[in-house]
């Protein structure tokens, strides 16, 4: 899972919130090399009022006059200049790239550095006048500071979660969020409470919270913690805000409109990107399907290896000289039924799951690449507005500059995102197929052990 | 339908075998059965020369198989297929084998030739043929009578019929049987004109005595019981096994899929791309292990169903029996009733209505001297119809005797075959699971090392 993510708390550039120990590693460090130049005020807070400051050149001069009590309230985030160069000077926790970074985390768990810890469970069913739905509790276990407390329980339903999701897509339009099972599958389904769907959705919700709270940025979302700590009458309240229906439909028009415009020039490395998603959605939807199709030529084949043991004990009834044998052929087909009952429990825990959630965050990707270009055309719009009208130039300007950060904003947020996805999947994937081999190896080998 | 009093003894004699006098006579193929014991083989038998020629080994194989065109009886083109029967004979002392026969025979030949041997053998269990049909066909296997697969487990299941025939110490002496090895044209008409069709028991009449027997032999009416319970048993259990086999192919088959997925995934991966490439590959030997697999199940299948359709010629041995018993029954009424006749015209009584008795009262009594014919006459009927009762008695003995014998020898046959089968079948089916845990172990530690960058 995301045994990346905790190494990796500060990893992203951008926009992102460092909160915690790094930050508080950052700052004192920017105290140290920024102070002695100028010995600026008398109340040098030490070590233990850690402040991140900003550390880009202009305001380093500026230190010295600036009143400590004004630096508090800058929580900013670090402007794009610095925030990759300088922090390897002095955090010896920060690599050069987070690619190399990558590279550094080993595959155990590192405990310290995962402080919330997420627990989906305990379905319940309830009825209404108007409808049935089910509620999940989810438990939360934390030593985070901002948490008012370290232990929260609560109860949501999908719809919550759909709204959680939703909210992380509007705040970080180029993060890989991770993806929700599905509303409902529509092959196969009896009814929508069928117990071994509640299940499978139960897992798919726990994983998906898990994600969230493993994601370096992600984890520090105002809503992602509202979810997990308000209560009822709270959290419904606090849904109801932010843009209205009819402002969210608007925003989405003009989302279609531009990418309809298609993008002039995506930069290289998303080309690569967008090829890659491409052709991984469309193999990872296949193995989705074939894994589904084999699971379910497995039950049936199980089925009838049922029946096919029993017929040899009626037959050894009616013998006198061949009982012994029937039997033992008999239960040998028996020790084969339990060996592939097993092998196939293994299969739908260990890769059915992942590979179907891998088959949903291709969805995912997809729309993360179309935010992008979203965001992309803006900036080509307002840049072609420009050239061709010449007006209002200065407003132009301040306008295309504005969103010429925010590009880039998305864009290395997406690149660092990707790295990171990509090994978690490469990860996933291999474990998956290789535990489903074990499996496979563990069950083939009880029949060497065997003799008829 | 009715036969014009059948000679009761003819019912169940092999025609009258002209002495094979010449020296490769005696037929006992390579399988080669040791007939042990004193066996009684029948009063046919009596014609052979026994002890005095040399016997010689013949081998026996159906080798080839072909298609050909013909017009059938109603003059209209038909295809059908013809195997090859070749017959060598082997030299005693150097066991070099010699080409002796080699003769083309379809199908229906065979048939004609089984049907020949359960009239004149009926005290036998007679080696049953392959199916006509291809039947507990699982998807992959074809139902077509033409295709390839079929011919060629057809023509092993023949082969395996004339090797039984030739191993049984009474059927491999029938010389209708020697010629179908030996005499290419010819040979319809001569079996034709042993008339053997004509001494067929009647269906109905096989019906008719398995309802109303009174008394057979216990130990036919277990054994009809057993062959009863083998059939209905070896049916589910090919039933059954056809629709595993089915399953299976399904999910090897479907494995394969990820083989190819797998390779046009590994184009676009750098580390893990060789990983997903060995592991498609090994996908793909998975799947197409499967043909093979199965292949060895079919032959297994056909053991099995060779002993499907021996339960039916158990049948056929118990059904004789019953008919059997059944004249004799029938033949003992008639004579107690022809007794009772006798007596009561001797003594004047009547002691049950009858229609002659009626007459006689309303119309007046026959004369003396018609009386006394008519009791002679009872009396001649009487004394045939005891010494006919009395060969029949003998008769139903000697059958029960001999086919009993011929039972047993089965039974031993069965138990040998059945569980060599089953036997072969586990280790099969261990095997097979080795070969697979061994290819997965492969493909495992290849995509395991392969992508590992710390």
């Amino acid at each position: 899972m995301g045994k990346l993510g905790e190494a990796g708390l500060a990893a992203t550039a951008g926009p992102a919130r460092t909160l915690g120990m790094e930050g508080e590693c950052r700052a004192s460090q920017a105290r140290s090399w920024g102070l002695p130049a100028g010995g600026a005020g008398g109340d040098s807070p030490g070590g233990d009022a850690p402040l991140p400051g900003s550390i880009s050149s202009s305001s380093l001069l500026q230190a010295e006059v600036l009143d400590l009590d004004e630096d508090e309230d800058d929580l900013e985030v670090f402007s794009k200049d610095a925030s990759l160069m300088d922090m390897n000077s002095f955090s010896p926790l920060m690599p050069t790239s987070p690619l190399s970074m990558i590279n550094q985390v080993k595959f155990e768990d590192e405990p310290d550095l995962k402080d919330l810890f997420i627990t989906v469970d305990e379905p319940e069913s309830h009825v209404t006048t108007i409808e049935t739905f089910i509620t999940y509790r989810i438990i939360t276990k934390t030593s985070r500071g901002e948490f008012d407390s370290s232990e929260f329980e609560v109860r949501r339903r999908y719809q919550d979660f759909l709204w959680l999701k939703e909210k992380l897509e509007e705040a970080h339009p180029t993060l890989i969020i991770p993806p929700l099972p599905e509303k409902f599958i529509v092959k196969g389904m009896v009814e929508r409470f069928n117990d071994d769907f509640i299940e499978t959705r139960r897992k798919a919700l726990h994983k998906f919270l898990n994600r969230i709270a493993d994601h370096p940025t992600l984890t520090f979302n105002e809503d992602f913690k509202i979810f997990l700590t308000a209560q009822a009458s709270e959290f419904s309240s606090h849904k109801k805000q932010g843009p209205g229906l009819l402002s969210r439909m608007g925003q989405s028009v003009r989302a279609v409109a531009l990418s309809m415009r298609g993008v002039k020039s995506r930069p290289e490395e998303f080309m690569e990107m967008n090829n890659f998603i491409e052709i991984f959605s469309q193999k990872i939807n296949l193995i989705d399907k074939i894994s589904q199709r084999i699971y379910k030529e497995e039950r049936e084949y199980l089925d009838e290896m049922k029946e096919y043991g029993p017929i040899h004990i009626l037959w050894s009834a009616s013998e006198e000289d061949l009982a012994d044998t029937l039997k033992s052929v008999a239960s040998c087909i028996d020790k084969c039924c339990k060996a592939t009952e097993k092998r196939m429990s293994g299969f739908s825990e260990a890769l059915l799951p992942v590979v179907h959630e891998y088959a949903l965050y291709s969805e995912m990707l997809m729309a993360v690449m179309k935010r992008r270009d979203q965001i992309q055309a803006e900036l080509d719009s307002k840049v072609e507005a420009l050239t061709s009208k010449k007006a209002d130039t200065d407003l132009l300007t301040e306008e295309i500059g504005k969103l010429e950060d925010k590009v880039e904003c998305a864009n290395n947020a997406l690149k660092a995102d990707w790295e990171r996805w990509k090994q978690n999947m490469q990860n996933d994937i291999k474990s998956a197929f290789t535990n489903m081999a074990e499996e496979n190896i563990l069950y083939y080998e009880q029949f060497s052990i065997r003799s008829p | 339908m009715e036969q014009a009093a059948p000679d009761p003894e003819r019912l169940w004699q092999p025609a009258p075998l002209e002495p094979l006098s010449h020296p490769d006579a005696g037929l006992e193929s390579m399988v080669g059965e040791e007939t042990k014991g004193a066996r009684d083989e029948g009063p046919g038998d009596g014609t052979m020369t026994e002890n005095n020629f040399s016997l010689k080994k013949i081998e026996i194989s159906v080798s080839e198989a072909e298609k050909r065109t013909g017009r059938n009886a109603m003059n209209m083109q038909e295809t059908y297929t013809a195997y090859l029967i070749e017959t060598r004979s082997v030299e005693h002392n150097d066991g070099q084998s010699v080409l002796t026969d080699s003769l083309w025979r379809r199908y229906s030949e065979f048939e004609l030739l089984r049907n020949y041997l359960l009239v004149y053998y009926p005290h036998i269990v007679v080696p049953p043929l392959p199916e006509k049909r291809a039947e507990f066909v699982w998807h992959k296997l074809s139902a077509d009578n033409m295709d390839p697969d079929f011919v060629e487990r057809r023509r092993i299941g023949l082969e395996n019929f004339l090797l039984r025939v030739a191993s049984h110490p009474i059927l491999c002496r029938d010389k209708i049987f020697y010629l179908f090895l030996t005499q290419e044209g010819n040979w319809k008409e001569t079996v034709n004109e042993t008339g053997f069709q004509l001494k067929a028991d009647s269906r109905l009449k096989a019906l008719n005595a398995t309802f109303r027997v009174k008394n057979p032999d216990k130990r036919f009416i277990e054994l009809k019981h057993y062959s009863d319970e083998l059939q209905s048993v070896i049916s589910h259990l090919l039933r059954v096994r056809a629709r595993v086999a089915d399953r299976l192919y399904g999910v090897y088959k479907v494995h394969g899929n990820y083989g190819r997925v797998f390779s046009e995934w590994s184009a676009i991966e750098k580390e893990m791309g060789d990983g997903l490439q060995s592991a498609g590959h090994h996908m793909d030997v998975y799947a197409s292990s499967i043909d093979d697999i199965l292949e060895d199940e079919e032959h297994y299948a056909d053991q099995l169903k060779e002993y499907l359709f021996y339960a039916e010629a158990l049948r056929a041995v118990c059904r004789k029996h019953e008919l059997m018993q059944y004249d004799l029954e029938m033949a003992a009424q008639d004579l107690a009733s022809k007794k009772q006749q006798c007596e009561e015209l001797a003594t004047g009584t009547v002691r049950t209505f009858s229609l002659k008795g009626m007459t006689t009262k309303l119309f007046g009594q026959e004369t003396p001297e018609q009386r006394e014919a008519r009791i002679k006459m009872l009396e001649e009927q009487i004394k045939e119809g005891e010494q006919q009762l009395k060969s029949k008695n003998l008769e139903g003995r000697e059958f029960v005797r001999n086919a009993w014998a011929d039972i047993e020898r089965f039974k031993e046959q069965k138990n040998h075959d059945l569980k060599e089968a089953l036997i072969s079948y586990a280790v099969m089916q261990i095997s097979m699971c080795k070969k697979v845990g061994f290819g997965f172990s492969e493909g495992t530690s290849i995509f395991r090392s392969a992508g590992k960058f710390l």
